[in-house]
């Protein structure tokens, strides 16, 4: 058997109120103007490994922040995961989330442990419905065989040639084709995949305790219950009204919400419609508890802030030009620099002098306390906490959302920081403030994408 | 080892300043050319008799051939430096220890900037390939995070370190209103400054120094010829740097409520000019003040005031330009802006000024001894420069 050994999600801070953009009710969550689907991938990441030892790592998104270069290696090194790791993408349409967890599944049986990664930051046409319904999100588990604390009992799919969602590599937006063909066309496809993934797994449709239906659009799985027979009480919650659909991302992060509260025993059928179709019928073990991360989906969803305008927000996915401050554009970083100091830009370790104990961040050769040369061992601080020492608000530095609150912060395991604070609002900054460490996009400059650590409160 | 300094060894035996300001009608060679002239002139000397130059400048070229071109000097040794914000002052610095040593026997320190040409608000620092994780905050951020430091160790509230550098602000603008080569030549009510808007923390607009061009330029000799070219040579007591090895953004331990680098360098130049009571010896400064709270913190670091006093020192005008130990008496980086390479040498033009009798409305009664400060960096990670001029050997 394999299946899910650990799991994580996140969610970003902010929430667009629908009614403010004036696209309907509740919220979706939108990523900040830092990140991106590799930086919340690894936010949901590393809530999902805890100690465990992966030698694969699956990413799967519909937003790559490059078009061409792996992704997925920025992913392995923000997470500190070994070189020898075999990365592979997937893309292309929004199934490919619970595609990847199959696949992770699969690769179980083979004997490898996965992390699979499924982030997207979903863009529509403002006004219309794909902004409206869509949310920024990213899901993480980590997959295998041994220790699973849900297993795959059975799984279908279906490969469907349909232009029902499309976007050229050009195009900032997708398209839909008439949505009554698309549920026409989808909606057998959904119940049929469905049925073969229950008949796969033995399992009966009233034996399961959670039923996730995720598509492009909604209503190509609405048949589902009636087909199946199912009781209103055994389908998930979507999220729909406080998240939007969080692309490829969506069905694993319902997925997760339901793990988080499910109990040993429980059988639950995943369904993600898009292009075809796959379905996978999983079984709670006792284990349960040993895989669930510090953070549940619960808590994501409680930890958010509505303060952000609608221009802002189009600001932030570069749909709307703006006024540019009198400062230079940002330099890109340099490729030979970004690979010597990998370590610290992506996994954020810093040294800490065996002499004297006086930590370093970035790290250092030489220790400015006892001078010692050569003399650190390096020490990540990606997982430690810290506070603010002393801090600013810049009005003058570039950023989409001014003003830049800049802090100097102080690690409790000893080590300092000059760092950028984000998810915050300025007002509420104070000396001692607690704060953890969060991998973003700082900027793209030249075509390049700029990664490094931020904090941000603890909430 | 030993930081012996050359006191009374070298003079400075003219010198010259263009206005600051911003000069849109003027390349960098056009300054170089107005401030080198002047400074020629200043000594009574041709450009044949200088034997070799020391460039102070930033950013606005590389190599000596930035003055060697514009002055045409006829393959004189032109040496272009560097050194942040004190980048005019380690002219005069190098170009004296030169002629001190002997290898030549007049020189020329000279710094120009030209910052306005390039159309960005503040100071842009042109910065080698990086990894991408260099903190990005702006001149005024790094400075601001005096001000709550400041407040909480000595237990000032906001709004009375607010008044401290609005006051600050306001002194020094009213010495520019009095001096005809400041960028700034007005006086500004302390109201406007304190309720000018925010930039960066308590910083409003008229906490921060301006942004404008200039040159400057100073002619040494070795003392004993001082008075071939003047008959009221300034003499060097005291050349300084110190630059730091980031203690402050690594080690825990610092508070951001002052320089070390500052306070090293003003007790290597105190100790070098043989002097042990630098708030009763100095008869005035020309200090960084490249925002307000630095000004503040500079007189707690070179000992002008007690550690967390300095602000009731600024409030009873201890440092005004009528005050007892005036502070920054032509304006300062206030009124000047801060044409990086130029400020250095702007500073001890007024200096040249005062020591000799010639500041006009802004003459400061017998002085005999002045200081010159520049800082480049931050708060933290910084080079500190400290000089000590006076018009009397001994």
């Amino acid at each position: 058997m394999s299946g899910i050994l650990r799991y994580g999600t996140y969610l970003p801070y902010f929430r667009l109120d629908r009614q403010v953009a004036g696209i309907g009710r509740g919220e979706r969550a939108i990523a900040s103007y830092d990140e991106d689907s590799v930086s919340m991938a690894v936010e949901a990441g590393r809530q999902a490994l805890g100690d465990s030892a992966v030698d694969t790592l699956v990413f799967a998104t519909t937003s790559p922040p490059y078009a061409e270069k792996l992704n997925a290696a920025a992913i392995k090194a923000a997470l500190d995961l070994p070189d020898q790791v075999r990365s592979m993408e997937l893309g292309g349409t929004s199934r490919m989330g619970l595609a990847a967890l199959l696949l992770g599944s699969d690769l179980g049986k083979a004997g490898r442990t996965t992390l699979v990664c499924a982030g997207d930051v979903v863009v529509g046409g403002p006004g219309g419905a794909r902004e409206r319904d869509s949310g920024d999100g990213a899901v993480a588990f980590v997959t295998g065989s041994g220790g699973e604390i849900a297993r795959v009992l059975g799984s279908a799919s279906t490969t469907t040639e349909v232009l029902d969602v499309w976007r050229l590599p050009s195009d900032p937006f997708a398209r839909q084709w008439e949505e009554r063909f698309g549920i026409e066309v989808l909606g057998p496809v959904s119940i049929d995949t469905a049925t073969r993934a229950l008949s796969a797994a033995g399992v009966a449709p009233e034996a399961l305790s959670a039923v996730i239906l995720d598509a492009t659009n909604r209503r190509d799985v609405a048949g589902v219950p009636r087909a199946l027979g199912l009781k209103p009480e055994q389908v998930s919650n979507m999220m729909a009204d406080n998240v939007g659909r969080t692309g490829v991302a969506h069905a694993g992060l319902v997925l997760a919400g339901v793990l988080d509260t499910a109990e040993p025993g429980d059988k639950i059928l995943v369904l993600s419609t898009a292009d075809g179709c796959d379905a996978v019928v999983l079984e709670v073990t006792d284990d349960i508890a040993k895989g669930r991360p510090a953070r549940s989906v619960e808590h994501w969803l409680n930890s958010k802030s509505t303060d952000v305008a609608y221009n802002s927000y189009l600001k932030w996915r570069g749909i709307l030009p703006f006024e540019p401050p009198r400062r230079p554009d940002p330099d890109r970083p340099a490729a030979p620099i970004m690979k010597r100091h990998e370590r610290w830009k992506y996994a954020f370790y810093g040294s800490r002098c065996e002499t004297c104990g006086l930590g370093h961040l970035p790290p250092q050769r030489v220790c400015v306390k006892c001078r010692s040369v050569d003399k650190m061992k390096q020490e990540c601080f990606a997982d430690q906490a810290c506070r603010i020492t002393t801090f600013t608000l810049d009005h003058l530095a570039y950023s989409l959302q001014p003003p830049v609150v800049s802090t100097v912060v102080d690690f409790d395991s000893g080590g300092r920081l000059a760092c950028e604070l984000t998810d915050v609002n300025p007002a509420e900054v104070k000396i001692g403030n607690r704060l953890e460490m969060t991998f973003r996009r700082f900027y793209t400059g030249q075509g390049v994408h700029n990664y490094f650590w931020k904090a941000r409160p603890v909430r | 080892m030993a930081s012996n300094g050359i006191k009374d060894q070298v003079a400075i035996v003219g010198m010259g300043c263009t206005p600051f300001g911003e000069h849109w009608d003027k390349d960098a060679s056009d300054m170089l050319i107005d401030a080198a002239t002047d400074a020629y002139n200043s000594a009574g000397v041709a450009p044949e008799d200088v034997d070799a130059y020391w460039l102070g400048t930033f950013a606005s070229g590389v190599s000596g051939m930035v003055f060697s071109e514009a002055l045409k000097t006829p393959y004189k040794p032109v040496t272009r430096l560097e050194n942040m914000c004190a980048t005019g002052s380690e002219a005069i610095r190098n170009a004296a220890y030169a002629v001190a040593s002997g290898a030549y026997d007049l020189v020329m320190a000279v710094g120009v900037e030209k910052l306005k040409d390039g159309g960005y608000s503040g100071l842009v620092v042109p910065s080698p390939d990086g990894d991408g994780t260099e903190s990005s905050m702006t001149a005024p951020a790094m400075f601001s995070l005096l001000a709550p430091a400041y407040c909480e160790k000595y237990g000032v509230s906001e709004g009375e370190l607010k008044d401290v550098l609005s006051r600050i602000a306001w002194k020094n603008h009213v010495a520019g209103a009095k001096n005809p080569k400041a960028q700034f030549r007005k006086e500004v009510p302390l109201e406007t400054i304190c309720n000018s808007p925010r930039i960066a923390g308590m910083f409003g607009v008229f906490d921060c120094s301006g942004v404008s061009d200039g040159s400057a330029a100073a002619i040494l000799c070795r003392a004993e010829d001082a008075h071939k070219y003047t008959d009221k040579p300034i003499y060097l007591k005291a050349c300084s740097v110190a630059a730091g090895p980031n203690e402050g953004f690594i080690s825990e331990e610092y508070d951001f409520t002052t320089f070390q680098e500052v306070v090293v360098s003003a007790q290597d130049a105190y100790k070098q000019a043989g002097i042990t009571n630098p708030r009763e010896q100095i008869s005035m400064a020309e200090v960084h003040d490249c925002f307000t709270a630095t000004e503040l913190v500079l007189m707690e670091d070179m000992g002008f005031s007690e550690r967390g006093e300095g602000w009731r020192d600024v409030m009873e005008g201890r440092f005004d330009g009528d005050g007892a130990q005036p502070i920054n008496p032509d304006g300062g980086l206030k009124s000047f802006g801060h044409p990086i390479g130029a400020s250095g040498l702007r500073m001890m033009y007024e200096m040249w000024l005062q020591l000799r009798g010639e500041a006009g409305e802004r003459q400061i009664e017998d002085p005999k001894l002045g200081l010159t400060h520049n800082l480049g960096g931050q708060p933290g990670r910084c080079v500190s420069f400290v000089s000590i001029v006076g018009n009397e050997i001994g």
